[in-house]
């Protein structure tokens, strides 16, 4: 009798649990589109702002957002798939070099994000940036020693590297050692058993991982702070060079650093709305990729 | 032994160790060429791991030390001159649970000679085809090659698995329980491709089922912990084997 007690108010408390996450969701949602509702407009997501930032749109920052995240995927995909595959099919489980870079990825992803951004400013600016600029610069003018796009997706890529190693290493220990065995038996290498058996078998989890580190880095402003982003700019970012606007960051100055704060509130809400419309589709495209691998692998 | 028979594999002196675990205790054997071997014993005597240690599958586990010879074609397998890749191709294996990989049949049996190099669609639709023949899963499956393996019942899984490593043309052909999980009927078929495949490939068949040594197999080794007990003439081992131990095992009474 005690037994049935304990197990339906496991049930009811588990139950209050999940409520109270998806309220405090759908909570946030609604708040954050009645809030933004006034300005939500095509005029808005394709404008530039104007009058001090008090008006107009964000087409800026959606444009900055996604040249932001496309360079840092190109940096953080293929390294952080190439180390997850490292870890789980070549290295010695027991190793002590193993272990560093697992102690290494770990430790990245508990690093503050700010502490990213300070490190890709010592780093990528005042270090390569400097160095490039002094090889490569023939008046001495800076040119890479500057907050850039560059530099900025380099160090959101850093911050991003351990989710995409975690969730490919992940899918990866998916892939049955049977299925490894069939293929080493039949006379195949390390390499091809890789290449034919384990990416194939893993690749929904290698692009959930992708996109799950780009949502990630799509919402993140810490690092980019001192390393590229911009208050405002009149032109897009065209050079690698080029500073660029952001949608998390927007918020952040508009809401603390605009000399009419309460003006700028819809515009707030407003984008915030479409970030989190960003986040949600990449995370629903996720989902999406890792069931059509599932139906077209049990077909 | 006999002697008028060709031997495919002489194994001698192999010691195998799990880190400080020694798992097979100076196991010497030859194993004759277009017979089938069988391999029993109760749980965690060895056999499994020797099998494995005939196309060095135990290469992938970490801290598995091996002593003591296995020639092949003269040479010893663990020679540091022998290209695993290569004896792989020679020695194919099935495993225990069917392995197919989530691709069409086609692709399953299509795997080996491809990543050998074979390209041409004719030269692989024909491999295919016959690999598929000799592993009796043809009629069954030939008007859905483009179906995924693992639409495939159990029975029909395995007999995929074995047209995937006869694809590769091999000689020998390692078999760790190949009808365990099968159903009397699945297991039939099985039994009945085993002695159809011993005609052109030397088989080294592990397991559990009495009766199922004594139907495929022509002869039988028994393993005890680690050790070697017995090898001999099945018809022999079943009816006279030489030791106790070994009819005490046969009989059911201990294992």
């Amino acid at each position: 009798m005690n037994n049935k007690i304990l197990g339906k108010s496991i049930v009811a408390v588990s139950a209050l649990a999940v409520i109270m996450i998806v309220s405090a969701l759908l909570f946030i949602l609604l708040e954050i589109y009645l809030g933004g509702r006034s300005v939500l407009s095509w005029q808005f997501l394709t404008g530039n702002p104007t009058e001090g930032m008090t008006e107009g749109g964000i087409f800026p920052a959606i444009v900055g957002t996604v040249l932001l995240v496309l360079i840092m995927s190109v940096a953080c995909v293929p390294i952080g798939t190439i180390t997850a595959i490292y870890l789980n099919e070549y290295a010695s489980k027991k190793s002590f070099f193993t272990k560093m870079i697992r102690f290494a990825v770990n430790t990245l992803s508990g690093v503050p994000a700010i502490v990213f951004g300070l490190f890709g400013l010592g780093f990528f600016i005042q270090f390569i940036g400097t160095e490039m600029d002094r090889m490569f610069s023939a008046d001495g003018s800076l040119l890479w020693g500057q907050p850039n796009i560059l530099w900025a997706s380099l160090t959101m890529a850093l911050l991003t590297i351990p989710v995409v190693i975690v969730s490919v290493e992940e899918s990866l220990k998916t892939v049955p050692n049977d299925l490894r065995g069939g293929g080493y038996a039949l006379g195949a290498t390390k390499w091809q058993v890789i290449r034919k058996i384990v990416i194939p078998n893993s690749i929904s989890g290698i692009l959930t991982g992708s996109i799950l580190a780009i949502g990630r880095g799509a919402g993140e402003v810490a690092p980019i702070l001192f390393t590229g982003v911009a208050y405002f700019l009149p032109h897009l970012p065209e050079k690698l060079s080029d500073q660029f606007m952001n949608l998390g960051y927007h918020i952040y100055v508009m809401a603390t650093q605009s000399p009419d704060v309460e003006a700028t509130k819809s515009i707030q809400y407003a984008t915030a709305f479409v970030l989190l419309a960003c986040t949600f589709s990449l995370s629903f495209i996720a989902i999406i990729i890792r069931y059509q691998f599932r139906k077209k692998i049990k077909e | 032994m006999r002697m008028d028979l060709q031997t495919e594999i002489i194994v001698e002196n192999l010691n195998l160790y799990y880190g400080k675990k020694k798992a097979l205790n100076n196991v010497s054997l030859s194993i004759p060429e277009n017979k089938v071997t069988a391999l029993i014993g109760p749980s965690g005597c060895g056999k499994s791991t020797f099998l494995r240690t005939l196309n060095r599958m135990n290469d992938l586990i970490e801290g598995v030390k091996i002593e003591g010879t296995v020639l092949f074609d003269d040479r010893n397998i663990y020679d540091n001159s022998v290209d695993v890749v290569e004896l792989r191709k020679r020695i194919g294996m099935i495993f225990q649970k069917s392995n197919p990989f989530p691709k069409s049949i086609y692709e399953n049996v299509a795997f080996g000679p491809k990543i050998n190099g074979v390209s041409n669609k004719s030269q692989l639709d024909e491999i295919v085809e016959q690999s598929l023949i000799r592993s009796a899963l043809w009629d069954e499956v030939k008007d859905d090659l483009n179906k995924s393996g693992l639409a495939l019942s159990g029975g029909q899984q395995q007999r995929l698995c074995i047209a995937r490593a006869l694809a590769v043309n091999p000689e020998v052909l390692l078999m760790d329980e190949p009808a365990s999980a099968l159903d009397p009927i699945s297991t039939t078929k099985i039994e009945d491709l085993i002695y159809e495949l011993k005609k052109k490939y030397t088989i080294i068949i592990v397991t559990h089922n009495m009766q199922q040594a004594a139907r495929v197999s022509d002869f039988t080794a028994f393993f005890y912990m680690g050790d070697l007990i017995e090898f001999t003439d099945t018809r022999k081992m079943f009816t006279a084997p030489d030791l106790k131990q070994t009819e005490d095992y046969i009989r059911g009474r201990f294992g």
